[in-house]
């Protein structure tokens, strides 16, 4: 009970074949997506990957050049935003600044009449929620940049909408803030229970904080999963390369490492540096020789760049813990371990989101074999 | 293996100048002050001397008065200082209503350009694309490269009740009069009102509408709660503008208003007749747009400017 079943229920949100064209460029190119109801869904992608569009589509500010686009089970392909119950937090906030937090926050409870004493009521809680009880008397231009973004999400979930949309809403943050404002989000979205749809670039916040993520690339979804499967189990080389670091080997190199031409991609984090005297005791590890082209620290880590004998390169990440002095230099050769699960295959590369899916679901079996 | 250690070259230490011009540059780079003075010393003692200085001429001169000449041959000033030119302006009738219809153009002019003005420029800063808005901006400035007595005649020849275009055309024209002054001075300061109105939509944030209509607001709600609010600054700029215009001006009126007169064309006429109730009448406009920009000053709008 309570969790729904993606499959037997009617979706929060439903995108069929959804084209958008902006002259001659399709900013959203074919791209289906069924929302389940309570989901934490995350559209990541580079800028200019038509993320951002398909969210405007959603909310009704952009008209689709072609699809349907349903909420929860009504088509609204053509609803203007104020007739469709979904909310949006906007990158810049967009308070209104002549009104105080207060008014902000009633602006939608406004608009549909509700009474004022209510209105008062929800408001108030609407603010607790986000913890901003104290500053309801206050102009958006007295607040810091997380209160806005707080008030700006407690003026959309107010209205208690089915869907709440949130295009970058951490982006303009600091670091510190934006990891905190992320645990807030994460708190928030149990707490109510809404079906949020959130727009990122950042691939640790889709990943930390989504309970499923569609990567976007050039208009198009490359591949729709959980985190868990997005990040072990990538679909296509981008995904691979957008969604964490990866070595991406094929061709020749792959040959000679593997035994087929590929694609695969591996992630640093599994690739060993090995002690030049170690022999090689384990069948499942693949060793290759090369020489060290880069070497970048990066606090918990350090991150090794090699090129492999076998013809590409490849990523080390050698997590900074006890003795450094083992670190190589550049230029320096030196043996690598990974073992063979560890290389993924990329065969579906640029396959549609529906087999993209499928071979992401067998491959996981696969990888699981020792 | 070991990396590569770029060669230290012994930095040149640089030379110290103590050229006359280097003296002058590093006095000004640690007197900020002297900065400020030499930048706008020479621009703020002209507009001192000139603005500042005519100003008080005049309204000095309103203070004085002519000297009783029996002979009625020759004028000569009285310098001693009294307001009996601001007791006949107030007291004598005329001269009150040519101040209160001289305000009531002004304001109408006003109410015209900013009604008109307001959907051109949201169309303007809100809507066009930057092609047709980069147009637009020159098709409504065009006008302000015509010469002033260029669109006065042009108009007169319009609305010439005896076989203007206007008559020919429409068969109807508001001929030489009050109406005609408030008409050709709405086209004449227009711009001035669309020029501040769409660089205030320009500056709207895009987003602040969306979110309206996200929240359930339709357009004329949006208009009225978001847009209106954020947008008075820019209005009463505008209207800074257009009032004080058609306030101060007199020629237009003698082009095509007919009998009308404003305060402009009292001054005119008083000016070679008797100057320091001239002088006197003219600082009527100057008190009211005063009291205008103090009453506006809150709005804000001042910083529009």
């Amino acid at each position: 009970m309570g969790t729904m079943d993606p499959a037997n229920s009617t979706p929060a949100v439903t995108i069929r074949d959804v084209t958008k064209r902006f002259g001659s460029v399709a900013a959203v190119d074919g791209v289906s997506l069924a929302i389940a109801p309570g989901e934490f869904f995350s559209l990541l992608g580079p800028s200019g990957s038509g993320k951002t569009t398909m969210l405007r589509m959603i909310a009704g500010f952009e008209l689709p050049t072609s699809g349907r686009i349903e909420l929860d089970g009504r088509d609204v392909t053509q609803s203007p935003p104020f007739d469709r119950d979904v909310n949006t937090v906007f990158q810049d906030y967009a308070l209104f600044p002549h009104m105080n937090v207060m008014r902000n926050v009633e602006y939608g409870l406004r608009m549909k009449r509700v009474p004022k004493d209510e209105r008062r009521t929800r408001a108030a809680h609407a603010l607790a929620t986000v913890r901003l009880e104290q500053f309801g008397d206050r102009k958006p231009d007295q607040l810091s940049g997380g209160q806005r973004q707080r008030v700006a999400l407690a003026r959309a979930l107010v209205n208690e909408p089915k869907v709440l949309l949130l295009d970058e809403p951490l982006g303009a943050l600091d670091l510190k803030l934006r990891e905190e404002m992320q645990s807030e989000l994460a708190r928030i979205q149990r707490d109510v229970g809404i079906t949020f749809i959130f727009v990122t670039h950042d691939q640790g916040e889709a990943l930390t904080l989504s309970s499923r993520v569609a990567v976007f690339n050039h208009g198009r979804i490359e591949q729709v999963g959980t985190p868990r499967e997005i990040y072990e189990t990538p679909g296509s080389a981008f995904v691979a390369g957008f969604v964490g670091s990866a070595s991406v080997i094929e061709g020749a190199a792959a040959r000679a490492l593997v035994g087929d031409d590929g694609p695969y991609s591996i992630r640093p984090e599994r690739v060993t540096i090995l002690a030049a005297e170690t022999a090689s005791s384990d069948a499942n590890t693949i060793r290759a020789n090369g020489q060290v082209t880069d070497v970048q620290y990066h606090g918990d880590g350090t991150r090794v760049q090699l090129q492999l004998e076998a013809g590409a390169s490849m990523l080390a990440e050698v997590p900074n813990v006890g003795d450094q002095t083992s670190l190589p230099e550049r230029g320096a050769k030196v043996t690598v371990g990974f073992r063979r699960s560890d290389m993924l295959s990329l065969h579906h590369a640029g396959a549609e989101p529906d087999q993209a899916r499928a071979h992401v679901s067998r491959t996981h079996e696969s990888g699981e074999t020792p | 293996m070991g990396r590569d250690q770029g060669k230290l070259t012994p930095a040149e230490s640089p030379s110290p100048r103590s050229g006359l011009r280097r003296r002058a540059s590093r006095f000004f780079a640690r007197h900020p002050g002297a900065r400020v003075g030499a930048q706008i010393g020479a621009p703020g003692g002209w507009l001192l001397v000139v603005y500042i200085g005519s100003l008080t001429a005049l309204i000095v001169t309103a203070l004085y008065r002519l000297a009783d000449d029996p002979t009625g041959l020759v004028t000569k000033l009285d310098t001693t200082i009294g307001f009996a030119n601001f007791d006949r302006l107030i007291s004598e009738p005329v001269y009150r209503n040519v101040a209160l219809r001289t305000l009531q153009a002004a304001a109408t002019v006003t109410i015209i350009d900013a009604i008109i003005a307001f959907p051109v420029a949201f169309f303007m800063g809100k809507v066009a694309t930057p092609r047709t808005r980069r147009a637009l901006v020159v098709a409504v400035t065009l006008p302000l490269w015509a010469g002033y007595l260029v669109k006065g005649y042009a108009w007169r020849s319009l609305l010439d009740p005896g076989g203007g275009a206007l008559k020919q055309v429409l068969g109807h024209t508001p001929g030489f009069g009050y109406a005609s002054s408030i008409l050709v001075l709405a086209y004449l300061w227009f711009p001035f009102m669309v020029i501040p109105l769409f660089s205030g939509f320009e500056r709207l944030p895009t987003s602040l509408l969306e979110a309206s209509t996200d929240l359930g607001a339709k357009a004329g709600r949006t208009m009225r709660s978001v847009v209106l609010p954020q947008i008075v600054p820019s209005l009463v700029a505008g209207s800074i503008f257009t009032f004080s215009l058609t306030l101060g001006d007199f020629y237009m009126n003698r082009i095509v208003g007919g009998t009308t007169e404003f305060i402009g064309n009292v001054v005119y006429r008083q000016f070679s007749v008797d100057l320091p109730f001239a002088a006197a009448y003219a600082v009527v406009p100057i008190v009211i747009m005063v009291g205008y920009l103090l009453a506006v000053r809150r709005t804000g709008a001042l910083d529009e400017l």
